[in-house]
């Protein structure tokens, strides 16, 4: 090869490279995100460099600055009407700063904001060894009951990384509901998710069940990852593309500019319709709807219950913000493909989570049967493929969001010698030994039961509502139905708590730090608030409720 | 001067709240004030009767809006007021024969230590029989349709320590009951019909509606006009009421409250005429009620039953007459009037009586009363006269045109009613003739005889003037009891006359109910004989039983028709056999219905779910493979049904 040849493939290949425009992002646009990443990266580096005793205080500290600065850019950014005139599509393609995006992000940094304070709680579990301890290991790695656990507990370790984690797992969620391309929302749903699993990992008590419950959740997880993956794949086979805009305008067929190497597969309806349930299975995965919904009530009980509250709150959030971009944006034109189909699974799921809640005997598992009841419920108002529909899931999800946090904070109170007394028939009676804590927990039950005057009513209001004029009517009443069943044993709990004789040497109520009360007061209040006067935020999330494209 | 009709019903409303809120400190005065409020507003009433004489007939409607009251959507309720003739007519008869009767109640309660709020309920009475006859739409008008009963019902039930009393306030609230679900689906139906319940445009587009919704309507209407009015078959607790103290006999269950029925369909005159039917059923209902009252007040020693039973039968008269359609609605309202004159100068007589006799109402224990209280009996005597229609008094006008107008219908029809009206004069002749001779003729039949047995005792305030148990010394009442006697006998006396002089009150009330003169087979002059002939005949035929040979103290066993009417013409047995017992039977096989197809059903589902959730819950085995199983097979259904739908 001469020289001249060699030159000439040297400039040849140089040409193009020096045409690659530089990436364009909008810092600004994408701060909410960048600054919980930061801050978690800090708590990297506080765990490296902090001394033990130190590293708690400084982790709560860098997390709670973090959630605050990050909901207070989704703020401006939303002040500054990136949600509605401005709204547009960030970082080239990848990220949408819309309405929705920036609703649903405000309400994960708030739920994992109070999360933090559940994470942060060390007055529940009595001093070990002059150490005050949370709900988490004390050694991870650790074999449970095994004198290197001992030896951890006694040095007084304190696993201060959950708090890096949740605020990975929070930076997962901030993306997942603004992905705008299918590459994004993949990295999202794995950088969500791998903090999650090792989070689950970690309780202080009851560890077997906890690790059995996290590495339940990374099997069954890693498995619809898989298939979320090969949907990714499918439908860039059928579009040539990952970007949401390409695969839709494929989808309407107004597409122009095709690659050659792609025209055969190219507008192949099977790829996009196999594609694309692979990939809404994957996001029903992390809703739990039936019958993808198995994980939840072994991975809610195992879990410790922060983990379990704030999981059951923002993953719900920010996948079901997902699952409302992706089937709003990719795929408007194949609504009567995919309608159906989602009905079916509303309709399983809702019936599905509230009838076996019915014999359920402990109080997390309880729960996590009634979060797949309420995935159903919200599937509902998704199926409406309408504008009412966006904001009534949106206000669902957010009042949803502070009753599952409180409610699990609640749990966490009730205790005995063993940890926490999650087994119901340790809660009989628990209206007259505490009836504070009882009130607060039958707000909380019938916010999930959605009696009027909770945030639960409103909710369920709206989204069956946005169902009847949606045109699926029958769903509506079958959520009905749903709900009678489900209103059955969540008044059964509160019957059981102010009518029934408590046992004796029955579990006592833990008195929390600050924290905790915090969590709790912030639960009900928005639970309060949202049922009494829904009004301005069903008209915020109404603001919200259109996606850009 | 529109602005003052609101002043009407603000007098007395103020009174029923200074009087009921306003504590123990206002004992002293509180009747005084009832009085007072309850004048100033007859005075109000005095003063803008004034202002519309001195307008054109045509121009005589005055309206009042407040302010909007329930405004939803096409769904508007105003408070506004109405007056017309029609309801300054009934304003000054309220108000008027009101304000007697409080003064009246001053003396006659004087000892009870409730009066005040004797006097409150009253002047709640009065407001709320003011709103309901003022109201300018059928909504607000049922307001103060409630109002009346609330009253009614609190005031048949004020000497509430007595059982009798306490359940016969309770059995008129129940009947009335029937009737308000009468006039609420008449609105409801009105609202359907016309979008819209106000006097105004209801009445003036009654003409298009279809004959059935009238027909609907107006029944509905005449069922709660039947059960304010005591009329068959909802006339049961109007007996049972005069447990209540004389001046409420006198004003609610004689002379005004009773009589809202009748306005309730003179006022929805429009509708009636559109439906021919309703107004048949109208006329049924008063010519039935007419002979009902009649005779069952032939049979009762009880004063108070006897008048109540005269109540009912005069009402009879008056809805009899609104059923006629515009031949008759001016005279309905004129019976209704002189009605309330000597109606309620009987009843206050009957409590003079009382008062003046150990508050004994068996008229058998009375007898040669006239020499002891000659105001009393003259004042019950001049209203006796009234109300049998002795010639030249009030009722023998009032009476008389409804007869007339009755025969007037034409046709069978009218023949039948005339033939009732007739009938109904002669027996009203015979029941008032025999109280009349029973109380103040004959020998005294109270003398050697303790009248009032203690197991029985009652708080009627004569117990001081004589011994609780020993002889009666009857007496004239204090002045405060006469005098509203005095003026009602005048009334009752005169009333009549100035009101058919000139067809005075005929052209008064034409405008708002209009007026057709009928065809009768039978010339006025014949009606009037046929009229005297039964009131000679009834009056002749009381004298042969009672003036002529002693009234036996105790009642005789008597005639299958006395015995029957001294129990109200079987009318309790009646409703105990099919409403009660109806009601147990009805209700025990929907508790059994309740028990087991409901309580199945729902226990039934309950136990299904339970069974089933126990069912899937084993599916939750807990090993990760299996759940990787349902994940995968969820996820091939899922593309299957994706695919199938596409297919499809």
């Amino acid at each position: 090869m001469s020289a001249a040849a060699v030159h000439s493939l040297w400039t040849t290949a140089a040409d193009p490279i020096s045409k690659i425009d530089a990436p364009k992002i909008e810092y600004g646009q994408l701060s909410p995100t960048l600054i919980v990443i930061g801050a978690a990266l800090i708590g990297v580096l506080i765990e490296a460099f902090v001394p033990r005793r130190s590293r708690y205080y400084a982790q709560v500290f860098v997390s709670a600055v973090a959630l605050c600065a990050a909901f207070a850019a989704v703020v401006a950014l939303a002040a500054g009407g990136y949600g509605t005139t401005k709204a547009h599509i960030a970082a080239m393609g990848a990220v949408a700063v819309d309405g929705p995006a920036l609703f649903l992000e405000g309400t994960i940094l708030l739920a994992a904001l109070v999360g933090l304070f559940t994470f942060a709680e060390r007055r529940l579990d009595p001093a070990a060894h002059g150490n005050r301890v949370d709900s988490f290991a004390a050694q991870a790695a650790s074999v449970p009951g095994g004198e290197g656990e001992q030896a951890a507990v006694k040095a007084g370790f304190t696993t201060t990384e959950v708090f890096p984690l949740l605020l990975f797992a929070v930076a997962g969620m901030l993306v997942f509901p603004a992905a705008n391309d299918l590459l994004t929302l993949f990295v999202a749903l794995e950088v969500l998710s791998l903090p999650l699993y090792l989070l689950c990992a970690l309780a202080r008590r009851k560890r077997l069940m906890s690790q059995e419950a996290a590495v339940k959740y990374f099997l069954l997880g890693a498995f619809a990852s898989a298939f979320t993956l090969f949907g990714i794949a499918l439908l860039y086979g059928y579009a040539g593309s990952v970007s949401y805009a390409r695969i839709a305008q494929v989808v309407d067929g107004t597409v122009s500019g095709v690659d050659p190497a792609l025209a055969n597969t190219m507008g192949n309806d099977a790829l996009l319709l196999i594609g694309m349930a692979l990939l809404v299975m994957g996001l029903l995965f992390k809703v739990g709807a039936v019958p993808f919904h198995m994980w939840t009530p072994d991975v809610y009980q195992g879990a410790p219950t922060p983990v379990t509250g704030f999981m059951a709150a923002a993953t719900k959030v920010a996948a079901f913000g997902a699952l409302l971009r992706l089937l709003y944006v990719v795929l408007p034109g194949l609504r009567w493909d995919w309608r159906p189909v989602m009905w079916g699974v509303a309709i399983v799921t809702m019936l599905a989570g509230a009838i076996v809640a019915i014999t359920q005997t402990d109080i997390k598992r309880l729960l996590a049967y009634s979060s797949i009841a309420h995935a159903g419920f919200i599937l509902a108002g998704v199926i409406a493929t309408t504008e009412d529909g966006v904001s009534a899931v949106l206000f669902y999800l957010a009042g949803y969001s502070f009753v599952t946090i409180g409610a699990f904070a609640v749990v966490t109170l009730v205790r005995d010698a063993g940890g926490e007394a999650t087994h119901l028939s340790q809660w009989a009676g628990l209206g007259r030994r505490s009836p504070l804590v009882a009130a607060v927990f039958a707000v909380f039950l019938l916010a999930f039961a959605g009696i009027p005057l909770t945030s639960g009513f409103a909710g369920k209001f709206a989204v069956f509502r946005a169902a009847a004029e949606g045109g699926a009517a029958p769903l509506v009443v079958v959520g009905v139905i749903s709900s009678a069943i489900a209103a059955f044993f969540y008044i059964r709990v509160i019957v059981l708590m102010f009518f029934s004789d408590p046992q004796p040497n029955g579990p006592t109520v833990a008195v929390p730090s600050p924290l905790t009360m915090t969590a709790i007061a912030v639960g009900v209040a928005v639970t309060v608030v949202l049922g009494v006067a829904p009004q301005y935020f069903l008209d915020l999330a109404g603001q919200a409720g259109v996606f850009v494209r | 001067m529109e602005n003052l009709i609101a002043l009407l019903i603000a007098a007395p409303l103020l009174g029923a709240v200074v009087l009921l809120l306003g504590g123990r400190r206002l004992d002293a005065v509180g009747h005084w004030v009832g009085t007072l409020l309850s004048t100033a507003s007859f005075v109000v009433g005095l003063v803008l009767f004034a202002g519309l004489l001195g307008k054109d007939a045509e121009h005589r409607t005055w309206t009042q809006h407040l302010w909007s009251w329930i405004p939803v959507g096409d769904f508007q309720a105003d408070v506004t007021l109405r007056l017309d003739q029609l309801s300054m007519t009934f304003v000054l008869l309220i108000t008027g024969v009101g304000s007697l009767i409080h003064l009246y109640s001053i003396g006659y309660m004087e000892h009870d230590e409730r009066r005040r709020r004797f006097f409150g309920y009253l002047n709640l009475f009065l407001a709320a029989m003011l709103l309901l006859v003022l109201a300018d739409n059928y909504l607000l008008l049922y307001v103060g349709w409630e109002g009346v009963g609330l009253a009614s019902y609190l005031l048949i039930g004020f000497w509430q320590h007595k059982p009798s009393a306490a359940t016969a306030a309770k059995k008129a609230f129940l009947v009335n009951r029937v009737g308000d679900v009468g006039l609420s689906i008449a609105i409801m139906l009105m609202f359907t019909t016309f979008g819209t319940f106000a006097f105004g445009p209801v009445l003036e587009h009654a003409g298009d509606a279809s004959e059935g919704r009238l027909t609907a309507i107006g029944l509905m209407l005449l069922l709660a006009a039947c059960g304010k009015s005591a009329q068959v078959p909802l006339q049961s607790w109007l007996g049972d009421a005069m447990e209540g103290p004389t001046p409420v006999s006198a004003l609610i269950h004689a002379a005004t409250m009773v009589t809202a029925g009748v306005y309730l369909i003179v006022r929805s005159a429009a509708i009636f005429n559109g439906a021919p039917d309703a107004q048949l059923v109208v006329t049924v209902v008063g010519g039935v009620t007419l002979l009902f009252g009649a005779i069952v007040g032939c049979a009762k020693d009880d004063i108070k039953k006897a008048l109540a039973g005269s109540t009912m039968s005069q009402i009879g008269y008056m809805v009899l007459a609104a059923g006629l359609g515009p031949i008759g609605y001016v005279f309905a309202i004129m019976h209704l009037v002189t009605h309330g004159f000597f109606k309620a100068g009987l009843f206050l007589g009957a409590g003079s009586v009382m008062h003046g006799m150990n508050d004994e109402v068996d008229m058998r224990k009375y007898g040669g009363l006239r020499k002891y209280m000659p105001i009393t009996f003259v004042t019950f005597g001049l209203g006796y006269l009234a109300i049998i229609g002795f010639p030249g008094l009030s009722g023998f006008f009032s009476k008389d045109k409804i007869i007339e107008a009755a025969f007037a219908k034409g046709g069978a029809e009218g023949w039948i009613l005339g033939g009732v009206a007739l009938l109904g004069a002669a027996i009203t002749a015979f029941y008032m003739t025999r109280v009349m001779l029973m109380t103040f003729f004959g020998e005294p039949r109270w003398k050697n005889q303790p009248t009032k047995s203690p197991e029985a005792p009652s708080a009627e305030p004569a117990a001081e003037h004589q011994g609780a148990h020993g002889e009666p010394h009857p007496h004239e009442s204090p002045r405060t009891m006469t005098i509203p006697m005095i003026v009602l006998a005048v009334g009752s006396v005169a009333g009549g006359a100035f009101f058919d002089v000139g067809d005075r009150f005929l052209h008064w009330l034409e405008p708002v109910t209009g007026h057709s003169e009928g065809h009768s087979p039978l010339s006025a002059l014949t009606v009037t004989g046929a009229t005297m002939v039964c009131l000679v005949l009834g009056v002749g035929l009381a004298w042969a039983q009672y003036g002529r040979k002693p009234v036996p103290a105790h009642a005789p066993r008597g005639s299958v028709l006395t015995r029957a009417a001294r129990r109200d013409l079987y009318q309790d047995d009646f409703n105990h056999v099919v409403l009660v017992r109806g009601g147990e039977h009805l209700t025990r096989s929907l508790v059994y219905v309740d028990h087991t197809l409901v309580d199945g059903v729902v226990n039934g589902s309950a136990a299904g779910f339970g069974g089933l959730s126990g069912r899937l819950r084993r599916v939750q085995n807990g090993f990760a493979r299996s759940y990787a199983v349902s994940m995968f097979g969820g996820a091939a259904l899922l593309v299957a049904a994706t695919l199938l739908m596409r297919a499809v």
